[in-house]
C-alpha cells in the first residue's frame, strides 16, 4: 500500500508539450508511471514520444480513465487548467507551477473540496510513492524502497533529506511535497493521517520552513493521535522576519511563523527536530 | 508588496471608500495652496509613523513648507522619505478598525473588526474583536456586516455607511488579489461620516500580471533585489559576507541556516531555482559580487539543475567577471562527479557534502 497513489494510478499531463512538462512526463514515464494521456489544445492528435496520446482537452483525455492530472501550465492559466480537471471529475491534481496567485489558488482548493477532490501544490515538487508511481519532478535516483514516510514544503531541501536517509541504509515508502505556497492544496495533518493508516509506512519526517503555523498544528495534532516515530527538520531559523524566502509562504510576518515557535512546537509533541539536514536519518534510528 | 498609503487612499478612492482630500509632494516646489489646517504624512512603510516623527501638522503655508522641507529626505527608523502626502485634517470623533487578510491556516479570508482603532491590532483584547472567516466561494454578503454591526453596536446611520464599506473591502480584497487590506483608523467624524484616514494595503506580488500598474514599483525592495527580481532571481540581501548561492529556496535557506550555525554571516539569499542554463549561474555570481562579500558558496543538489552545468557556470562566472574572491562549491546528484573535475580543472575548491563545504568557506571568508 501506498498513499494517494499506487502502480495501479493512471495520470494526464495538462501542458505535456510545455518545456517543464514534456521533460517531466518523460522522467515519470521512465519511472514508471502510467502516464496515460497529455493535454495540449494545439497539438491534439499527435502523441507525445511516440506512445502518449495527446488530446485537446480534459474532457477528451477521460476516456483513458486518469484517476490523477499533472498540471505544469503558466501560472495565469493554472485557475483555469485545475477548474477543467475539477470539472471533468478527476479526483486527484497536483499542481507544479510557481507564482500562482493565492486567491486562484483558494478558488481552487475550495471548489476542489466541495467535488471531493484532493489538490498537491501549487509549487511543490509532488508525490513519490517509491517503486510505484512518481507524479511530479522529483529526481528518479535518489529513492529506495523502504518505510519512512516524508512529507516536506520544499523541493530540493527534500531531495538533499530523501538522499541522505537513502544512503544511510534506510528507504522511504512515500514522499509527499507539499508546496512553497501560503495556500497549498494539502497540509501536515492530512499526509499525517494518511502514514498513520498506511502499513508499508513505519517511521515519518516532517520537513518544515518558517511561515504560517501548519508545523504547530502538525505537532499538536502528532501529541494526540499519531502512535509512529516522527522526526522533522525546520528550516529558516536565520531568516529576518518580513522577507519572502524565495518561497511565497516562507515568511514571517507580526511574529508568526518562526522557527523556533516550530522548533518548540515538536519538542513539545516529542518529535526531535534535526539541527542539519543530514541529520535527520540520525534521529530516525 | 506593501503599498504606501498613498497608493492604498487611491484603490479606496476609486471602490468608493471615503478618504480625505489629499495631493502627493515629491519635491518642496509641489506644495501648494490648500485649506488649512492639513496633516503632512511621510510615505514609508512603517508602523508607528506618528511617534517616530513622520507626521507633522501645518496650520498655515509656512508651518505647511516647513514640514515638507523637514520630512522631505529625512530619515526614519533608516528609511529615507521621498514623498508626502499632504491630507485635509479630519475632525476625529471616533476610530474604529477594520481588515481583510489571509488566514493561511483555514485557508480562507478572515475579516476583523472593531470600534477600538487607531491602536495596533494586536493591543487590543480578544473579546472586543469581530473575527469571521469569509467563504471564498460565497464570497462577502450583507448578512456578514449585519453581524459585525451588531457586535459593535453601531448607531444605524453609521451601521449603514460601515456595511457600504465592507461590501467595498471585500470587492477590493478580490479584485485587487490582496493579502491584506486594513483600515486603520476608520474615523467617524464630528460631522457623523466614516472616513478611512489611514490604509495598508498588501497584494499578492504574484498577481502582478493582471494588475500592470503594480509591475514597477516594490518599495520593500533594495536596488540589488530589484535588479535581481527583473533578472528573474529570488534573491534577498542580508547583512553578513559570505555570499551564498544555492538551488531552491529550501535548501538555499538551510544553506544559511548552516552558515549561521557554524559562526559565518551570510550576505545574500539566491535561489537558483530550477535551471539548466550556465548563463543563468554565471549571472548570478554578477548580483552576488555586486554585493561585496568577501567569499562566495555555491550548495548545489543536482536534479533538474545538473551539476556539470553549474559547474561550468561556475569557470565561466571566474574568468569573464575575473573574480579573485575565494570560491567553495559543494556538488551532489545529478552528474556531480564530471561537475567536480571542471572545477578541479579551474582550481575552484568543491565538496561533496553541505558541511564539508560550510566549513572551509566560513574559513576563507574570514570576520566580518
Amino acid at each position: 500500500m501506498s498513499v494517494y497513489v499506487n502502480e495501479n494510478t493512471k495520470v494526464i499531463v495538462q501542458g505535456i508539450t510545455g518545456h517543464q512538462g514534456s521533460f517531466h512526463a518523460g522522467e515519470m514515464l521512465s519511472f514508471g508511471t502510467k502516464v496515460v494521456a497529455g493535454v495540449s489544445p494545439g497539438k491534439a492528435g499527435t502523441k507525445f514520444m511516440d506512445r502518449v496520446p495527446i488530446v485537446a482537452s480534459v474532457r477528451d483525455a477521460m476516456e483513458f480513465k486518469p484517476d490523477a492530472t499533472m498540471i505544469s501550465v503558466p501560472a495565469p492559466f493554472v485557475k483555469d487548467a485545475a477548474f477543467e480537471a475539477i470539472d471533468a471529475g478527476i479526483g486527484f491534481i497536483y499542481i507544479l507551477t510557481e507564482h500562482v496567485p493565492f486567491h486562484d489558488s483558494l478558488s481552487i482548493v475550495h471548489n476542489a473540496k466541495r467535488k471531493g477532490a484532493v489538490v498537491i501544490g501549487p509549487n511543490g515538487p509532488g508525490i513519490t510513492a517509491v517503486g510505484k508511481c512518481k507524479i511530479g519532478i522529483m529526481p528518479n535516483k535518489i529513492f529506495r524502497k523502504g518505510n519512512v514516510g516524508i512529507a516536506s514544503r520544499s523541493g530540493t531541501l527534500t531531495y538533499e533529506i530523501v538522499d541522505a536517509v537513502t544512503k544511510s541504509g534506510f528507504g522511504e515508502s512515500t514522499v509527499i511535497g507539499l508546496g512553497g505556497d501560503p495556500v497549498v492544496g494539502l497540509n501536515y495533518i492530512d499526509i499525517l493521517k494518511q502514514y498513520e493508516q498506511d502499513p508499508d509506512t513505519e517511521k515519518i519526517v516532517l520537513v518544515g520552513e518558517i511561515g504560517g503555523s501548519n508545523e504547530e498544528l502538525a505537532a499538536q495534532y502528532i501529541k494526540k493521535n499519531v502512535t509512529k516515530k516522527v522526526v522533522a527538520y525546520i528550516t529558516g531559523r536565520s531568516a529576518p522576519p518580513g522577507k519572502r524566502m524565495g518561497h511565497a509562504g516562507a515568511i514571517i510576518e507580526k511574529g508568526v511563523g518562526t522557527a523556533e515557535s516550530k522548533i518548540k512546537a515538536f519538542n513539545e509533541a516529542g518529535v526531535k527536530v534535526a539541527e542539519y539536514p543530514t541529520d535527520v536519518p540520525s534521529l530516525l534510528e | 508588496m506593501n503599498l504606501y498609503e498613498y497608493m492604498g487612499k487611491q484603490i479606496f478612492r476609486k471602490y468608493g471608500i471615503p478618504v480625505p482630500e489629499s495631493y502627493l509632494v515629491e519635491k518642496p516646489s509641489d506644495a501648494r495652496k490648500y485649506e488649512m489646517p492639513v496633516v503632512v504624512k511621510s510615505q514609508i512603510l512603517l508602523g508607528g509613523r506618528g511617534k517616530s516623527g513622520g507626521i507633522k501638522f501645518a496650520k498655515s503655508q509656512e508651518e505647511l513648507d516647513s514640514g515638507i522641507k523637514e520630512l522631505l529626505g529625512s530619515k526614519i527608523r533608516g528609511l529615507t522619505v521621498t514623498k508626502v502626502l499632504i491630507e485635509q485634517m479630519i475632525h476625529i470623533k471616533k476610530e474604529m478598525y477594520v481588515s481583510i487578510a489571509l488566514d493561511r491556516t483555514e485557508k480562507k479570508p478572515i475579516l476583523i473588526a472593531t470600534t477600538q482603532g487607531g491602536v495596533e491590532i494586536e493591543s487590543i483584547p480578544h473579546d472586543q474583536l469581530y473575527t469571521r472567516h469569509i467563504d471564498p466561494i460565497l464570497g462577502y454578503s450583507d448578512f456578514i456586516g449585519r453581524e459585525a454591526v451588531a457586535f459593535m453596536k453601531l448607531e444605524p446611520d453609521i451601521a449603514k455607511q460601515f456595511l457600504s464599506i465592507l461590501r467595498i473591502l471585500y470587492r477590493i480584497w478580490d479584485e485587487e488579489d490582496c493579502e491584506l487590506v486594513e483600515i486603520n483608523p476608520l474615523v467617524i467624524t464630528e460631522e457623523g461620516k466614516l472616513i478611512a484616514a489611514d490604509s495598508k494595503v498588501v497584494v499578492d506580488s504574484d498577481s502582478v500580471f493582471r494588475h500592470k500598474e503594480f509591475e514597477v514599483i516594490d518599495p520593500e525592495k533594495t536596488p540589488l533585489e530589484l535588479e535581481a527580481s527583473q533578472k528573474g532571481y529570488a534573491f534577498i540581501e542580508l547583512d553578513g559576507n559570505i555570499g551564498v548561492i544555492a538551488n531552491g529556496a529550501g535548501l538555499t535557506m538551510a544553506t544559511l541556516d548552516a552558515l549561521t550555525l557554524h559562526k559565518g554571516k551570510p550576505r545574500n539569499f539566491l535561489d537558483l531555482g530550477g535551471t539548466d542554463n550556465s548563463d543563468i549561474v554565471s549571472n548570478a555570481f554578477d548580483l552576488v559580487l555586486k554585493a561585496k562579500p568577501t567569499a562566495i558558496l555555491v550548495n548545489i543538489f543536482g536534479g533538474v539543475t545538473k551539476c556539470d552545468t553549474v559547474a561550468n557556470g561556475i569557470v565561466m562566472a571566474k574568468n569573464k567577471l575575473n573574480i579573485k574572491l575565494p570560491i567553495v562549491v559543494r556538488l551532489s546528484g545529478v552528474r556531480d562527479d564530471e561537475g567536480r573535475k571542471i572545477l578541479k580543472d579551474s582550481n575552484i575548491d568543491s565538496y561533496p557534502t553541505m558541511m564539508e563545504a560550510i566549513e572551509r568557506v566560513v574559513k576563507l571568508a574570514g570576520g566580518n
